[in-house]
């Protein structure tokens, strides 16, 4: 029938501009990079097995973690605020509850023997640069320190809450929230912003904000962005791709790789899921209906058509 | 035919219509911010307090010992008992055409400027034109504070005795 | 002054003061509509649809939108996407029918060339349908820039920059129409203006050019037939609707035309709740940056075709050429010198002229959004003066072609 040959035609060019403009225009602009599933095979695997009694004693000794990291899980609440850790460090460094809960295990073992190496961020502290990384290598206790750094993961995971009672937005205060903001969700790289009632209040906490952010904006060379609208700008693989290993799809950039499990990653993702696009069920919902009711309402206006014109032709 | 198509058409009309209706609701963020915490203890005798509720003034009066000695049964039952002090609690919009009456500590009572309406130190009118007396809005007491917005315990008993407004 | 007598019904009633049933006579039952059509003769319904969808869409968005370079992008991305209940259907539904209203145009545009819709006395049916393209342009244009986003500013940064002229250097004239020096709280607060009241009402306005302008000259047929509408009106309305060659507009062409409706908003819907991605723009929900361009910065796909004549030339020819791509559609029935009003297929070299054209404009449109790098450059290069190339040999291909 004509009509019918008329309408492939349509769909047909349709198709192949769509097809040029979107799929094919997006594939030579966006170099496509695969996951590798968060197993950082780049990272020395882990050989021995940590016992978390030990793994504690090197955690708290001497030159162990609690001299910059706070431990609030273990009873260890951070010794100075946000604004004037960033001073010291350019970031607050990160409370270490739930780290082996949200991070891989390899990465631990990796970060707390060679902190450069397992975030990717060699090409910044470089002997030129004359910057030191904040967090200092773990050079041993006098043991074999295979052994005493798998004991300390082991000590980590032993503290941490379990994988499934880490919320999303733990996960990600823990792994982004020091240096990203999530406006839409209330969220400050010091802290969820409260309701303040007088204006003054509020004023200390944004110049409080705003010297933190100072800090961190010479610690990563600019101001992370806020992540509110990522999973619109970004989408769901590239920010997970991007969160596995950022050197892959923005060579040289000052961010850190951040090493969390799969686990960690998909919290963290469902954390901007909700900030971005927190009515994708709904509209799934509602578009289903929808659809049924432009099917019936597409049956009906055929049959009408259909009786009209039976006199016509 | 014809009837059918048109009915199909209407639901999907009202289907629309009732996306249009809930686009013109309150947002989430006017709804959660209808409700105002007020501390009372740093309320003063005889001064008048004036909070803000859902865009509108809140007339917040601690009564001294004398000023509740001397009131009628009528105004006492409209008084909120917080801490053993009595309060006068009430949206401070004149009843007749909604003007905010200023209090006079002298007189301990309320005069609405626009037409000359007076209120007691209850809230209750006085003199006319404003026809009731002024309204108590939904209210909860937590320890020292008052939750306004929220139904509380006392907010229901004071409903059911009729005294509100 | 009309005599009036006491009515007999509502009905009977509002027909002494306003003529309805003349009206409906007039503009309905006895508005004819050849029977000889397709599909493609309901996309002017199917304009006026999704016209509505975005005036309905778009008012719902005014309510919530601010107009302000602080606020613009957080009043969309959340306050209407996140606090309004369907303030995210509006926004997709918008967004999603600006887009499609271009598809659908561009098909009614292309069916118009190849039925030569344009000729004999329908000339002014194609300069009023042109002009409302021109308006639907700038429509979705000043539109764009209200997300206040990074494609927002830079698209309004780049096409500002034209109004420059090249090496007129007319850079007055640029900040006049932004009334800043880049685009800023000036250029937004106008911008919203325009989008939500000047140009819609030329829209409206020209809309009802449009459809004056079909009343005297009549819907063209699917095989260019010419025949006498009053004749066959009379066997139509002495109950021979078999044998005329006309129908009524409602319910006949009507009940066709909603059932083309019903199909595309099957489609339309779908793209609404599973496909927007192609109608709105990723990088358009990262904020506006005066400080930094987006590595990629393009059009929307509809005006990619024009864009990609500027873009392969040096500034000023390119500019020139710009120019001519947005003016020569509308000497088209001018250009082509044929009196035949026929289907493309009974008109020889004219056929191949219009297969022709089709596909230059999809490779514009592809090279207009690729990287302008390597063989997409040399594509865009050939495209573009392919495009040209047509529209000169167009007067002499047309001018001996045979009677059909």
């Amino acid at each position: 029938m004509k009509e019918f040959k008329i309408l492939a035609v349509v769909i047909f060019f349709t198709l192949v501009t769509y097809w040029l403009v979107e799929p094919f225009a997006h594939s030579q602009m966006h170099a496509h990079v695969e996951s590798e599933g968060f197993s950082y095979d780049d990272l020395p695997p882990l050989e021995k097995t940590g016992d978390a009694t030990r793994g504690q004693d090197l955690v708290m000794g001497a030159g162990g973690c609690i001299g910059c990291h706070s431990i609030e899980a273990a009873g260890f609440p951070a010794a100075m605020d946000a604004v004037t850790n960033s001073a010291s460090y350019g970031v607050n460094p990160p409370d270490l509850s739930n780290a082996g809960g949200i991070y891989d295990a390899k990465f631990l073992a990796a970060l707390i023997k060679n902190p450069t190496q397992a975030l990717m961020v060699e090409h910044k502290f470089t002997p030129e640069s004359g910057k030191m990384h904040p967090m200092i290598a773990f050079y041993g206790a006098g043991g074999d320190i295979d052994q005493e750094v798998a004991d300390m993961v082991a000590y980590l995971q032993s503290i941490a809450p379990k994988p499934d009672q880490i919320t999303p937005a733990q996960a990600f205060e823990t792994a982004c929230g020091r240096c990203h903001s999530v406006k839409y969700e209330n969220w400050t790289q010091i802290g969820e912003k409260p309701v303040f009632k007088k204006k003054r209040d509020e004023l200390v906490f944004l110049t409080q904000l705003e010297d933190y952010n100072a800090n961190l904006m010479g610690y990563m060379g600019k101001l992370p962005p806020d992540l509110s609208m990522y999973i619109r700008s970004r989408g769901e693989h590239y920010l997970s791709t991007f969160i596995e290993n950022p050197q892959n799809l923005l060579h040289g950039t000052a961010m850190p790789r951040v090493g969390v499990s799969k686990d960690g990653a998909e919290k963290v993702l469902e954390y901007l899921v909700e900030a971005g696009d927190p009515k994708h069920a709904e509209r799934d919902s509602v578009g289903v209906k929808v659809m049924i009711f432009l099917l019936v309402f597409a049956a009906a206006s055929y049959l009408w058509k259909k009786e009209i014109w039976k006199d016509l032709h | 035919m014809g009837k059918v198509f048109g009915a199909v058409a209407g639901v999907g009309a009202v289907g629309a219509l009732y996306a249009m209706k809930k686009s013109w609701d309150p947002l989430p963020s006017v709804k959660a911010a209808g409700f105002t915490t007020v501390d009372l203890s740093a309320a003063e005798p005889n001064k008048l307090m004036v909070e803000k509720w859902r865009g509108k003034p809140i007339f917040i009066l601690k009564k001294t010992p004398e000023m509740v000695a001397k009131q009628s049964a009528e105004q006492t039952a409209r008084d909120i008992v917080v801490n053993g002090e009595n309060f006068l609690i009430c949206i401070g919009l004149c009843t007749h055409l909604g003007c905010i009456p200023a209090y006079r500590e002298a007189k301990q009572d309320f005069k609405c400027a626009c037409h000359g309406g007076e209120f007691d130190s209850s809230g209750i009118d006085t003199l006319a034109p404003p026809p009731s007396p002024m309204v108590i809005p939904p209210f909860n007491v937590k320890g020292n504070t008052v939750v306004l917005g929220e139904e509380g315990e006392t907010y229901r008993q004071m409903k059911d005795a009729g005294v509100l407004a | 002054m009309a005599h009036f007598t006491k009515a007999t019904s509502v009905h009977d009633w509002l027909n002494q003061r306003l003529a309805i049933d003349t009206l409906q006579r007039v503009l309905s039952k006895e508005y004819w509509i050849p029977k000889n059509i397709n599909f493609l003769w309901a996309m002017g319904m199917v304009l006026a649809f999704t016209f509505g969808i975005l005036l309905v869409s778009g008012i719902f968005l005014l309510m919530y939108y601010q107009p302000h370079v602080d606020t613009a992008f957080d009043s969309v991305n959340f306050t209407i996407m996140r606090e309004v209940e369907f303030g995210w259907l509006w926004r997709h539904v918008h967004a999603v029918a600006a887009s499609v209203v271009f598809l659908i145009i561009y098909i009614h545009m292309l069916t118009g060339i190849y039925y030569g819709s344009y000729k004999k006395g329908r000339e002014m049916i194609w300069i009023s349908g042109m002009l409302l393209f021109v308006a639907f342009s700038a429509e979705a244009f000043s539109g764009y820039m209200l997300p206040w986003g990074q494609m927002s500013y830079w698209a309004g940064m780049v096409i500002t920059n034209l109004f420059s002229l090249g090496s007129l250097e007319f850079n007055g004239l640029v900040e006049w129409i932004r009334g800043d020096y880049v685009p800023g709280q000036a250029f937004l607060d106008r911008f919203f203006m325009l989008h939500v009241l000047l140009i819609p009402l030329a829209i409206l306005g020209l809309i009802g050019l449009h459809f004056g302008a079909l009343r005297i000259p009549h819907v063209n047929n699917q095989d260019g037939e010419e025949f006498d509408f009053d004749e066959e009106a009379a066997k139509y309305k002495a109950g021979n609707k078999k044998e005329s060659k006309v129908i009524a507009f409602a319910n006949d062409f009507l009940s066709k035309d909603m059932f083309v409706v019903s199909i595309y908003l099957i489609f339309f819907f779908y793209l609404v709740f599973w496909h927007f991605g192609f109608a709105m723009d990723a990088i358009n929900f990262d904020p506006a940056d005066g400080l930094k361009t987006p590595p990629h910065i393009y059009p929307e796909w509809y005006f990619l075709w024009s864009y990609e004549i500027l873009r392969p030339f040096p500034k000023d020819p390119g500019l020139v050429a710009f120019g001519f791509a947005q003016v020569i559609f509308f000497l088209l029935p001018w250009l082509d010198r044929s009196p035949n009003a026929v289907p493309a297929s009974r008109r020889g070299l004219f056929f191949f002229w219009f297969w022709a054209m089709v596909i230059d404009l999809i490779i514009l449109t592809a090279m207009g959004k690729l990287p302008p790098q390597g063989i997409y450059s040399t594509i865009g290069l050939f495209a573009a003066w392919a495009f040209i190339g047509l529209w000169v040999i167009l007067p002499f291909i047309t001018r001996n072609e045979k009677r059909a």
